[in-house]
């Protein structure tokens, strides 16, 4: 008898837990409104700046966007993986490649603002004044002569700041791997701009930085901005539409309609007032009128796709 | 120091004024746990008794692969079952990947070799006398079954709580297969990490300090339900 009872308690419970696993799997397939994924670089989102988009857009077209933010590196894989719709990331070097290789679908500069080096206060390495390149050159000379007095944290992650670090270090003259290879001064954090600029402000060192989410950490740190505005420094965002052609299950239409947004007047009066407001400073600047400035020629600049793209690139 | 407290402060008041994103952030990550866990259970409760009630060639092997996978790291099933979900995998046309469905089926592969390995346990745990009494009572295989399971029931209990604890505060499948997407797939851990590497503090804290104290909660009904047992 008593085995019977705990027989039937341990169905019950079973059961009981079935049934709240059959509730949850219910409460989350209900509403299945449209869905446009979007990957997108940590200092859009960091920001709070596509959140705000986010926002106008799902209530024009009565859609969830769902926005998954990581480096420029796996924004892009995610994309030719088919796992999102559209991409914004700033890495033009990659953006173009992944056009080519017939993943996406076109590229529509939105956005742009600065990098810039950022190091403690007293500046060991006296690099304050000089161009970007012969700054990263004098950090590492230095950085190699007094051991723990210069480091670089380098975010090591294979995002677009990250690439642009490789620019740098090229435009310096100097090979990356040999970078690399002269251990102690340069360290590769492998994490995201935040952390990043957290670790450099631990141990003092210098680190290239968005000038956004180096805004929203000023509070929390005692680095300072050392180069700033200089032309190698320059970083633009572009947003891609993931090609059907490729994908067919992507949501070609809706990506194609966030890009709209992105360009229309609407769009790049928010994107260059965005922070004004809340930190009173203005965190990235619009595209529009600035195209040559930023090396976004002809059809990649603050352009619409074509009505019929998704459509052609389908077939 | 200052930072500690002032946190801390902050975190509580987030608590206690139910901050609308505070509640749905731990409500999410509840139901995606329980979910994990109630699957779980239905695979791992059987397979555990399958492989407890059965002598087979191989058994030991198999107990000790299930109990080296105990320890399986988190962002290794996510990464398992980020490649299966994704577009390109091989489950790609179920669109799992970026939805808490996808969150289930990894917190559900990651939690079901603990929970069958402390079920098996469990089981063992039950003294011989009590299958031959049964057994010498008249009971059938099944009735014998039976009893032994449920003269186990506080340590598969316990099996049951690990493996919830386990899928609510693992963060790498969260992260890989959920996206951490705002309102959708966003659970404690994964918010944590986001909101910490963004600089608020407070709210990380917020929400490590819930963290900590359901994982506390399922701790002591562990306790209880065992002590229960062994009372």
């Amino acid at each position: 008898m008593k085995g019977i009872f705990h027989g039937i308690s341990t169905i019950a419970l079973i059961l009981a837990l079935l049934c709240t696993a059959a509730a949850a799997q219910g409460g989350a397939g209900e509403g299945q409104k449209e869905r446009l994924r979007i990957s997108t670089t940590t200092s859009l989102y960091d920001t709070g700046l596509l959140e705000e988009l986010e926002k106008i857009f799902e209530e024009i077209y009565n859609v969830d966007v769902h926005t998954v933010s990581g480096g420029t590196g796996i924004a892009i894989q995610y994309g030719e993986r088919g796992d999102v719709d559209l991409i914004l990331v700033h890495d033009v070097a990659r953006e173009r490649k992944f056009i080519e290789e017939g993943y996406g679908l076109s590229r529509s500069c939105f956005a742009y603002n600065y990098f810039i080096i950022v190091g403690p206060e007293d500046d060991p390495a006296g690099i304050r004044g000089m161009g970007a390149a012969e700054a990263m050159k004098t950090i590492m000379d230095r950085g190699i002569e007094s051991r723990d007095l210069v480091k670089f944290i380098s975010r090591g992650d294979d995002s677009g700041t990250h690439a642009r670090e490789k620019l740098l270090w090229k435009a310096a003259g100097i090979d990356y791997e040999k970078v690399r290879s002269t251990s102690r001064w340069y360290i590769e954090a492998g994490k995201g701009m935040g952390p990043t600029l957290v670790m450099a402000n631990e141990l003092g060192g210098y680190t290239l930085c968005d000038t956004s989410t180096f805004e929203a950490f000023r509070g929390d740190q005692s680095l300072v901005p050392l180069i700033e505005e200089d032309k190698a420094l320059l970083n633009v965002y572009a947003a891609i539409p993931v090609s059907p052609s490729v994908h067919p299950g992507v949501n070609c239409e809706m990506a194609a309609k966030f890009v709209d947004l992105l360009v229309s007047e609407e769009g790049q009066d928010l994107i260059g007032e965005y922070g004004t407001d809340t930190i009173g400073k203005h965190l990235f600047k619009a595209a529009r009128g600035n195209c040559d400035l930023i090396g976004c020629a002809g059809d990649e600049c603050v352009t619409s796709l074509p009505e019929d793209a998704c459509i052609l690139a389908a077939e | 120091m200052d930072e500690i407290g002032a946190g801390f402060v902050r975190a509580v008041e987030l608590i206690v004024s139910l901050d609308p994103a505070v509640v749905d952030i731990t409500v999410r990550s509840l139901i995606i746990a329980l979910t994990s866990t109630a699957i779980a259970t239905t695979i791992a409760v059987p397979i555990g008794g399958l492989i407890h009630f059965h002598n087979f060639w191989g058994k030991r092997a198999v107990i000790n692969v299930i109990q080296t996978l105990y320890s399986l790291p988190t962002v290794t099933v996510g990464l398992l079952v980020f490649l299966l979900l994704s577009r390109s995998g091989p489950f790609g046309g179920l669109g799992l990947l970026f939805t808490p469905a996808g969150m289930v089926v990894g917190q559900t592969v990651l939690i079901v070799p603990i929970m069958t390995g402390l079920t098996i346990a469990a089981l063992s745990g039950v003294a011989d006398q009590v299958r031959d009494s049964a057994v010498s009572l008249g009971a059938s295989k099944y009735q014998a079954i039976f009893t032994i399971m449920g003269e186990a029931r506080a340590a598969m209990m316990a099996a049951v709580l690990l493996g919830f604890g386990r899928a609510l505060s693992e963060v790498g499948v969260a992260m890989m297969i959920g996206g951490n997407i705002r309102g959708y797939t966003r659970v404690l851990t994964t918010a944590i990490a986001l909101e910490t590497s963004r600089g608020d503090i407070e709210f990380s804290m917020a929400l490590g300090i819930i963290l900590v104290s359901i994982s506390l909660i399922v701790n002591l009904l562990v306790n209880r339900v065992q002590g229960r047992w062994w009372a």
